[in-house]
C-alpha cells in the first residue's frame, strides 16, 4: 500500500492530528503514485487555517475497503496542478481555486465552478468577488461553418437551471461546455457551527431526490463523531429507504429515456410506477421523498409487522408492473436503434474523469460503495454490482434496469426479516478536532460527506460531494462527436443533479 | 406492437378519481396542523424550540406559519401535551401570505377562486412557465408528477409550457438564489399580462430550509406579486392540484 496516507474506513472519524501533513512536493508525489497504484480520488478540498489553506485529499482503494487521507498546507497563492497526470482532479482543483483563491499552476481549464463567494482567502491574496453566473470564457471552435448553441439557464420544462454551450459543425457537436452554479444556496457555509435539526433539514435538501442518500451520509458523519451505534433495525430501515429512492428514480429515468425517444407506452407506465415507489417511502415516514426518516443515531419511524407486510405486497405488484413496462423497450427495435451507440463514454474516459454510480458502471467500471466501502446494512448483506460494457445510452438504461431488479429483491428480503429492538440511539456530544467521513451509494452514485470539527466539537468545515460533481464531465464527453439532437436523450441517461453540484 | 397493446391492457386505466373522490393518503402523512392552545402550559416553548425553521410562535397564543413549516414531525414529538399535531388533511394552499398562519379559533381560509374576469380568461385553460430558482428538485418532481397519467392535470386544462410567451403564469420553486434572481424576473416580464404567480413549496414562500442563506432571498415574497401559495417541503401533488382547482373554481 501507498505510504504517506492515514488509513481509515467508511463511516469513521480520525483525530486531525493523525492526518499526515506533507510538504507540497511530497503531497503531489504521494497522490500521483497512489493513483498509479489503483487508488481513486473521493474528495479533495481546502479548509482555512490561521495563515494558510490546508488541502485534504481522500482516496479510495476498493479491494481493501480502505480510505486514505493526507494533507498539505498552502501558504503561497499557487499550488501545482496535477490534472495532467490525474485528470479526475480537474474539477476539484477548480473548486479549491474558486473557494480559496489559490491558482493551480498548469491547470488547462481554471474556470469558475459555481460562481460562489470565496470561503476564505490567504493573507497574501485579496479575495475576488465572483462573476455573475454564466459569465465565463467558454471554449470556442473557430471556422466559417461552425456555430455555437447556448441553452439555459431556464430550460423548457420543469427542470433545474444550468447553462449548456455547444460548439457545432452542422448537427455534430464538437464540444459541449456546461456552466452551473445557478442553484447555489451556500449549503456548506450554512451548516457550519453546532449541528442541529436545521442542519439535517439542509442536508436532506442538498438534492431533494437524494434525501435519503444525503441524509444518511450526514447522519453517518455525526454518528462517527460522537461514537453512536445505530441499532440494527434502523440500519435495515435506512437500507430499505435508500433502495426505494433508487427504485423511484431509476424507474422515472427509464420512463424519461423512453419518452425522449418518443416511445410513449413505457414513458407513461414508468411515470406512474415511479409514484408508487414514492408512495411507499411515504408509508415509511409520511413524505414521498423520505423527509424526516433518517436522523443521527437511527431513524424516526418504526416499521411494524403490519406495515412490512403491506409494503411487501406493494413491492410485488410494482415488480410485475415495472417489468411489464420496461420489457417493452428491449422488444422495440425502434427504441433500441436510438439507444445503442448513442452518447458513448469509453471505459478509459470514465476512469480518467472519475465517474461514479450507474454512469460509471455502464462504461464498465466495477465500482459501488455498497460493496467497496460497505456501510450500515450493506455490511451484513450484499447486492450484486451490475455493469455493462458499451458506455452508451443503452448501457446506462440497462444498468438501471438491472439495479431495479436487485433493489426489489433486497427490499423484499429485508422486509421479511426485519430485526427487532429500538430504532434510534441517543446522539452524544461531537468529538473535538476530528475528521469524519461518510460515503453512501445513492441512486446517482457516490455521495461523500466530510466534516472537520474544531476544539469545541463544532463543524469548522463541511465538504459535500454529490455524485453529479464527478459525472457532469461524463455528459459533456458523451456528446462529443454526437448529434446535438441527441442531447436530451444523453442528458436523461445521466440525469444529474444541478442543486447537488451547486450546493 | 402486439406486446405494447397487451401491456397497455395489463397496465389498465390509471387516472385517479380525484377530485370526484377523496385521495387516500398514507397514514403517516403530515398535513394541516391541529393546534390546541388551551393545552399549552404557561411559558412552554417546547414545540417552538424544536422547530428547525422558526415556524411556530408562542405569543400571544400558539400559531404555526404554514409558509415556513417543513411538515416534519419535530414539533408534535416535542410537545408533551399533544397540543400540536399534523392531521392528514392535504388542503393547504392560500391566496395571501397572512392566511398561511394557523391560529386556534381563526376561521380556516382555503384558496379562493380568481375574480370573474380572470376566471373567464384562465378558468378552462391555464398555462404555466416554471422557473426553478434554487429548488432541490423535490418540489419540481412533485409538480412534474401532475402531468403523468395518474394525475393527468391536462384534463383540467392546466399545463406547463416551454416559453414564457405562451404562458399565463409563472411557477416558482426554490428560495430564489442570487444567481437565479435576474432570470426569474426576466421570465416574469416576458409573460404577457394579465398573469399569475404561484409560489410552490416552503423555499419559494419563505426560504424553507435555506431561510437566511447568504446566497438566496428567502423566496419570492416582496419580489413578485403572488396569487397562490402552496405550502409543503415539498407539497404533496394533491396539495398542489387542490390549490389550483380552487383557484380556478373547478372543485366539484
Amino acid at each position: 500500500m501507498t505510504p504517506g496516507l492515514l488509513f481509515t474506513q467508511n463511516g469513521s472519524a480520525v483525530s486531525r492530528e493523525e492526518i499526515p501533513e506533507h510538504s507540497g512536493e511530497r503531497f503531489c508525489e504521494t497522490l500521483i503514485s497512489a493513483i498509479d497504484g489503483g487508488w481513486r480520488v473521493v474528495s479533495y478540498f481546502g479548509a482555512a487555517e490561521a495563515d494558510a489553506v490546508r488541502l485534504y485529499c481522500i482516496l479510495s482503494f476498493k479491494t481493501h475497503a480502505a480510505l486514505g487521507i493526507m494533507s498539505t498546507a498552502v501558504t503561497g497563492n499557487s499550488f501545482p496542478s496535477l490534472v495532467e497526470a490525474v485528470p479526475q482532479l480537474h474539477l476539484f482543483e477548480r473548486e479549491i481555486a474558486e473557494q480559496f483563491g489559490i491558482s493551480f499552476e498548469g491547470h488547462p481549464w481554471l474556470k469558475p465552478v459555481r460562481f460562489e463567494t470565496q470561503l476564505a482567502s490567504l493573507p497574501a491574496v485579496p479575495p475576488k468577488a465572483p462573476e455573475k453566473a454564466g459569465i465565463m470564457d467558454f471554449y470556442r471552435v473557430a471556422g466559417d461553418e461552425v456555430h455555437e448553441v447556448a441553452v439555459g439557464p431556464v430550460h423548457a420544462g420543469i427542470i433545474e437551471p444550468g447553462h449548456f454551450r455547444f460548439q457545432c459543425f452542422g448537427e455534430e457537436v464538437m464540444h459541449l461546455e456546461i456552466s452551473l452554479g445557478y442553484q447555489h444556496r451556500a449549503v456548506e457555509r450554512m451548516v457550519l457551527g453546532r449541528p442541529g435539526l436545521r442542519t439535517l433539514k439542509c442536508m436532506e435538501a442538498v438534492a431533494g431526490d437524494t434525501t435519503i442518500g444525503h441524509g444518511t451520509a450526514y447522519a453517518m458523519v455525526v454518528e462517527a463523531l460522537c461514537g453512536a451505534r445505530v441499532p440494527a433495525k434502523a440500519e435495515a430501515i435506512r437500507g430499505i429507504a435508500l433502495e426505494l429512492e433508487r427504485l423511484a428514480n431509476h424507474t422515472g429515468d427509464l420512463g424519461a429515456i423512453a419518452g425522449d425517444v418518443g416511445y410513449l407506452p413505457t414513458a407513461s407506465f414508468c411515470g406512474r410506477i415511479r409514484g408508487d415507489f414514492l408512495n411507499m417511502s411515504a408509508e415509511l415516514c409520511g413524505s414521498r421523498f423520505g423527509r424526516g426518516l433518517v436522523t443521527p443515531g437511527g431513524v424516526q419511524f418504526d416499521v411494524g409487522r403490519e406495515l412490512a407486510d403491506k409494503l411487501r405486497k406493494r413491492i410485488d405488484v410494482a415488480r410485475r408492473e415495472v417489468t411489464n413496462a420496461v420489457e417493452l423497450l428491449w422488444d422495440s427495435p425502434s427504441v433500441m436503434g436510438r439507444l445503442e451507440g448513442t452518447g458513448v463514454v469509453s471505459e478509459k474516459d470514465a476512469l480518467d474523469l472519475g465517474l461514479v454510480g450507474p454512469a460509471a458502471r455502464a462504461s464498465g467500471l466495477n465500482r459501488d460503495i455498497r460493496r467497496d466501502h460497505p456501510f450500515g446494512i450493506y455490511n451484513v448483506t450484499q447486492l450484486p454490482v451490475e455493469t455493462a460494457k458499451g458506455g452508451d445510452v443503452y448501457a446506462r438504461t440497462l444498468v438501471r434496469w438491472l439495479e431495479i431488479e436487485k433493489s426489489l429483491h433486497f427490499i423484499e428480503e429485508q422486509l421479511a426479516q426485519l430485526p427487532g429492538g429500538s430504532i434510534v440511539s441517543p446522539a452524544a456530544q461531537l468529538g473535538e478536532n476530528r475528521m469524519a467521513l461518510a460515503l453512501v451509494e445513492g441512486w446517482r452514485g457516490e455521495v461523500c460527506h466530510v466534516a472537520l470539527t474544531d476544539g469545541s466539537g463544532q463543524f469548522q468545515r463541511y465538504k459535500i460531494t454529490d455524485p453529479s460533481f464527478h459525472n457532469w464531465s461524463g455528459l459533456a464527453m458523451a456528446l462529443r462527436g454526437g448529434q446535438i439532437s441527441d442531447f436530451p436523450l444523453c442528458n436523461k441517461s445521466f440525469n444529474l443533479s444541478y442543486c447537488g453540484f451547486d450546493l | 406492437m402486439f406486446k405494447a397493446i397487451i401491456a397497455r391492457c395489463k397496465q389498465g386505466h390509471r387516472t385517479m378519481a380525484y377530485p370526484r373522490e377523496p385521495l387516500p393518503l398514507p397514514e403517516r402523512f403530515r398535513g394541516y396542523p391541529e393546534i390546541k392552545a388551551d393545552l399549552c402550559p404557561k411559558e412552554c416553548r417546547a414545540c417552538a424550540d424544536a422547530c428547525p425553521v422558526e415556524a411556530l410562535e408562542c405569543q400571544p397564543d400558539l400559531s404555526l406559519d404554514l409558509g415556513k413549516c417543513l411538515f416534519c414531525p419535530e414539533c408534535s414529538r416535542a410537545c408533551p401535551q399533544g397540543a400540536i399535531t399534523h392531521t392528514p388533511d392535504a388542503r393547504l394552499a392560500a391566496n395571501h401570505r397572512e392566511e398561511l398562519v394557523v391560529r386556534p379559533g381563526d376561521e380556516r381560509r382555503l384558496a379562493q377562486a380568481l375574480e370573474k374576469k380572470m376566471l373567464s380568461l384562465f378558468g378552462r385553460s391555464l398555462k404555466f412557465r416554471s422557473v426553478v430558482a434554487g429548488g432541490c428538485n423535490a418540489c419540481e418532481a412533485d409538480t412534474n408528477v401532475l402531468s403523468t397519467i395518474g394525475w393527468d392535470m391536462g384534463r383540467f386544462g392546466i399545463q406547463f409550457v416551454a416559453s414564457p410567451r405562451h404562458a399565463d403564469g409563472l411557477w416558482v420553486t426554490g428560495p430564489v438564489t442570487e444567481h437565479m434572481r435576474e432570470a426569474l424576473l426576466l421570465t416574469y416580464e416576458a409573460i404577457p399580462a394579465p398573469k399569475l404567480v404561484v409560489a410552490c413549496g416552503a423555499c419559494a414562500i419563505s426560504g424553507g430550509p435555506f431561510r437566511g442563506s447568504p446566497e438566496a432571498h428567502d423566496g419570492v415574497e416582496g419580489m413578485l406579486p403572488v396569487d397562490l401559495y402552496i405550502p409543503g417541503c415539498p407539497p404533496h401533488p394533491v396539495t398542489i392540484l387542490d390549490g389550483l382547482l380552487r383557484l380556478l373554481d373547478r372543485m366539484p
